[in-house]
C-alpha cells in the first residue's frame, strides 16, 4: 500500500465523516433542545435524495434541484414536527423511540409505492464529474471534494449561529429552560418547528449528496442512522462539538477499516484467514471504537454541559 | 382477580385447541401462524422482564434472537443435530453475548442505553452478513431439525406447536416468579427510584445486569425456537426493524404485566399478517398505526382486562 492511496483513503473517510457530521448536528440538536429521540431522522435523510432526484428531473438543472430539495425537505421536516412529533416531547424516551419506529415504516413505504423499491442513481452535471489533483500523482473527483467543502463550510455557519447569533441565543437557552424562556415572551414552540426544520434540512443536505456516492433506496436512511447513533454516543450527546470530531473519527475509522483491514490482517495471519475475516472485522470496528470509548468514558468525549 | 385470571385461563385453552381446530377446518396455515405467534411471544415476554420491569429500554433484543438461531444452525452445519445440546448451546451463547452487551450498556441511562444496545446488535448483524461461510447475507437453510431423542418430533407440525406453546407458559411463570422474588423487587425499585434503592443498600448494576443476561438468554431460546419454525437461519433475524417489532409488542400487550407480551405478539402479528394479505404496502397502514397507538393507547392490551388497573 503506497502513501498516495492513504492519502485518498483518507481524503475519503473526511468524506464520509462530513456527511455523518450533517446528519449527526441535527440529531444531536432535536435532542439536546427538545429531549426528543427522533429515529425519523434517517428518513429525512432519505427523502432529501429522492425529491433532489425528482426536482432534478424535473427542472432539469442541477442546482435548482438540490435548492428545491433543500426547501422540500425543511417543509416536510415541519410538517412532521407540527402533525406528530409535537406532541411527543413531554413523553419517555420509550414512547419517541416507537412513535418515530413507526414513522420510518410509514415514510419507506410511502417512498416505494412512490418510486418504487430498486435504487435510483442520480446523474451530475458534467462540471462535477471531473477530478482535480490536490497532490502531485494524485487525482481526487471533484464531487467528493465539494462534498467535504460543504459539510465544512456547513459546520463552521452552524457553530457561528449557534454562538454567535441571536437565534443561536434563543436555541441555547430553550435548551437549558424552556420555560423561563417561554416565560420572558419567546414562541418556544415555532422555535422549536424552526429548529428541527433546520435539523431535517441538514439530513436532506447529507441525503442529497450521499445520492450520487451511494444508491438512493428505500430504507437507505436507516443504515446511516444507526452510525450516527455511534457518533452521537461517542462524541458525547447534544453536544456539536461532540458531534464533529465523533463524526471525524467514525468516518476515518470505518473507512480506513473498510480499504486497510484486510490487507493488514494478512500480514500476521494466513491470507484466506485474513480474507475471511477482514471484511467482517472492519464492518464491527466502529461498534468496538464505541464499546472502547464508553468503557472510558461513559458519557462520551465532550458531554454537553447543560445535559 | 378471578375474571382476569378466567379471562387468561380461556385464552391459553383456545391456544391448546388451535390444532385441533385448524386441522378440521383444514386450514393448517393457522397452526404454524400461531406457533410463530408464540415464539415471538417468548422473545417479546424476554423483553418484558428488563423492559417492563427493569425499566431498561432495550432496542436490541433481536441480536439474542438472531444468537440463538445461528447457534443452532452452526451446530447443524457441522452435523451436530442433538436437540438438547443445540438448545443448551443457544441459551449460553445468547446469554454469553448479553453478559458482554450488558456489561457495558448496562451502566449507561436513558438515550444511550437505547442507542447502544441497538448499535452493537446492528454489529451482530453485520458479522451475520459478512461471514460467508454460514450464508452471509442470504443465510442458511436448516435441512434437518433439533432432533430430541424421539421425545418429541419437531417435524410434526401439532408436536412442535404443543412444544412451543409449554414453553410460553413456564417462560411466563418464570418471569412472574422472578419479578416476585427478592431480585425482582430489587430491581423494580431500581426502575421506580434508583437513588433511593441506592440509600437503602442495593446498587443496581449487578442485578439489572443479571436480569439483562436472563433475559438475552430466554431470547435465546426463541431464536433456536424460530430456526426450527422456519428451518432457515439470515441475518435479517437480528435486523432493528426486528427489535423494534418486539419491544412494540411489550407496549401494545402492556408492559409490566404477566400476559402482555404475549398479547401484544398475538395483536401485532395477527394484524400484520392480516394487513400483508390485503395490499403488499402493508406497512404504510401499520406506521401511522403504531404511533397512534403510542399516542393514544398508553395502558396496552393487558390494561384492558379486567382486575388489571391494580398493576397500573
Amino acid at each position: 500500500m503506497n502513501l498516495i492511496l492513504v492519502f485518498e483513503q483518507m481524503l475519503n473517510g473526511l468524506q464520509f465523516g462530513v456527511m455523518l457530521f450533517l446528519m449527526a448536528a441535527g440529531l444531536t440538536l432535536v435532542f439536546g433542545i427538545m429531549n426528543l429521540v427522533n429515529l425519523a431522522h434517517g428518513s429525512l435523510y432519505m427523502v432529501g435524495a429522492y425529491l433532489t432526484v425528482a426536482a432534478v428531473q424535473w427542472t432539469g438543472s442541477y442546482p435548482l434541484g438540490v435548492l428545491l430539495g433543500l426547501i422540500g425537505t425543511l417543509v416536510v421536516g415541519m410538517l412532521v414536527e407540527v402533525i406528530a412529533l409535537r406532541t411527543l416531547y413531554e413523553r419517555d424516551h420509550l414512547d419517541q423511540v416507537l412513535a418515530t419506529f413507526g414513522l420510518i415504516l410509514f415514510f419507506n413505504e410511502l417512498i416505494a409505492i412512490l418510486w418504487g423499491r430498486a435504487a435510483l442513481y442520480t446523474s451530475l452535471p458534467t462540471y462535477l464529474q471531473g477530478f482535480i489533483e490536490i497532490i502531485p500523482g494524485s487525482i481526487y473527483p471533484v464531487y467528493r471534494a465539494l462534498v467535504i467543502g460543504v459539510g465544512l463550510l456547513v459546520g463552521a455557519v452552524l457553530w457561528y449561529v449557534v454562538a454567535k447569533t441571536r437565534l443561536g441565543m434563543l436555541i441555547r437557552a430553550g435548551a437549558s429552560n424552556r420555560i423561563m424562556v417561554a416565560a420572558l415572551g419567546v414562541n418556544i414552540r415555532l422555535l422549536y418547528t424552526v429548529v428541527f426544520g433546520f435539523g431535517a434540512a441538514l439530513a436532506g443536505l447529507a441525503g442529497l449528496m450521499a445520492g450520487p456516492i451511494y444508491a438512493v433506496q428505500p430504507g437507505m436512511g436507516e443504515l446511516i442512522l444507526i452510525q450516527v447513533f455511534v457518533v452521537i454516543v461517542i462524541g458525547g450527546i447534544g453536544s456539536i462539538r461532540g458531534a464533529f470530531v465523533g463524526s471525524l473519527i467514525v468516518g476515518m475509522v470505518d473507512t480506513l477499516g473498510r480499504a486497510f483491514l484486510k490487507p493488514l490482517l494478512g500480514a500476521f495471519i494466513s491470507p484466506p484467514a485474513a480474507e475471511a475475516a477482514g471484511p467482517a472485522l472492519a464492518s464491527m470496528l466502529i461498534y468496538l471504537l464505541m464499546a472502547l470509548v464508553l468503557a472510558v468514558r461513559p458519557e462520551g468525549l465532550f458531554p454537553a454541559k447543560s445535559g | 382477580m378471578g375474571a382476569r385470571t378466567l379471562i387468561l385461563a380461556v385464552c391459553v385453552l383456545l391456544l391448546a385447541a388451535v390444532p385441533a381446530l385448524a386441522t378440521l377446518l383444514g386450514q393448517l396455515y393457522y397452526i404454524d401462524l400461531l406457533r410463530r405467534v408464540m415464539i415471538f411471544a417468548i422473545a417479546a415476554a424476554s423483553l418484558n422482564l428488563i423492559l417492563g420491569y427493569g425499566g431498561l429500554v432495550s432496542f436490541g433484543h433481536a441480536a439474542y434472537l438472531g444468537v440463538g438461531a445461528y447457534s443452532v444452525g452452526i451446530l447443524a452445519f457441522y452435523g451436530v443435530h442433538n436437540g438438547w445440546l443445540q438448545w443448551a448451546v443457544a441459551i449460553a451463547a445468547s446469554a454469553l453475548v448479553a453478559l458482554v452487551i450488558g456489561a457495558i450498556s448496562v451502566r449507561t441511562r436513558g438515550i444511550y442505553f437505547i442507542m447502544i444496545t441497538l448499535a452493537f446488535t446492528q454489529m451482530l448483524y453485520y458479522l451475520g452478513v459478512s461471514v460467508e461461510e454460514y450464508g452471509g447475507d442470504d443465510g442458511m437453510r436448516l435441512k434437518v431439525k433439533s432432533q430430541f431423542s424421539g421425545l418429541v418430533d419437531l417435524d410434526d407440525p401439532v408436536a412442535f406447536y404443543y412444544l412451543v406453546l409449554a414453553l410460553l407458559l413456564v417462560v411466563i411463570y418464570l418471569v412472574h416468579r422472578l419479578v416476585n422474588s427478592r431480585f425482582g423487587m430489587v430491581l423494580r425499585a431500581a426502575k421506580s427510584n434508583e437513588a433511593r434503592s441506592r440509600a437503602i443498600g442495593f446498587s443496581p448494576y449487578p442485578y439489572q445486569l443479571v436480569a439483562f443476561v436472563i433475559s438475552g438468554a430466554i431470547c435465546g431460546l426463541a431464536g433456536a425456537l424460530l430456526a426450527n419454525q422456519t428451518s432457515y437461519i439470515a441475518p435479517a433475524f437480528m435486523d432493528w426493524t426486528r427489535s423494534g417489532e418486539i419491544m412494540f409488542m411489550v407496549i401494545l400487550g402492556g408492559m409490566g404485566t404477566a400476559p402482555g407480551p404475549a398479547l401484544g405478539a398475538f395483536a401485532l402479528l395477527i394484524v400484520e399478517d392480516l394487513l400483508a394479505g390485503w395490499t403488499q404496502h402493508w406497512q404504510i397502514i401499520l406506521g401511522p398505526l403504531l404511533v397512534l397507538c403510542v399516542l393514544f393507547f398508553r395502558r396496552g392490551l393487558a390494561g384492558l382486562l379486567p382486575g388489571g388497573a391494580r398493576h397500573g
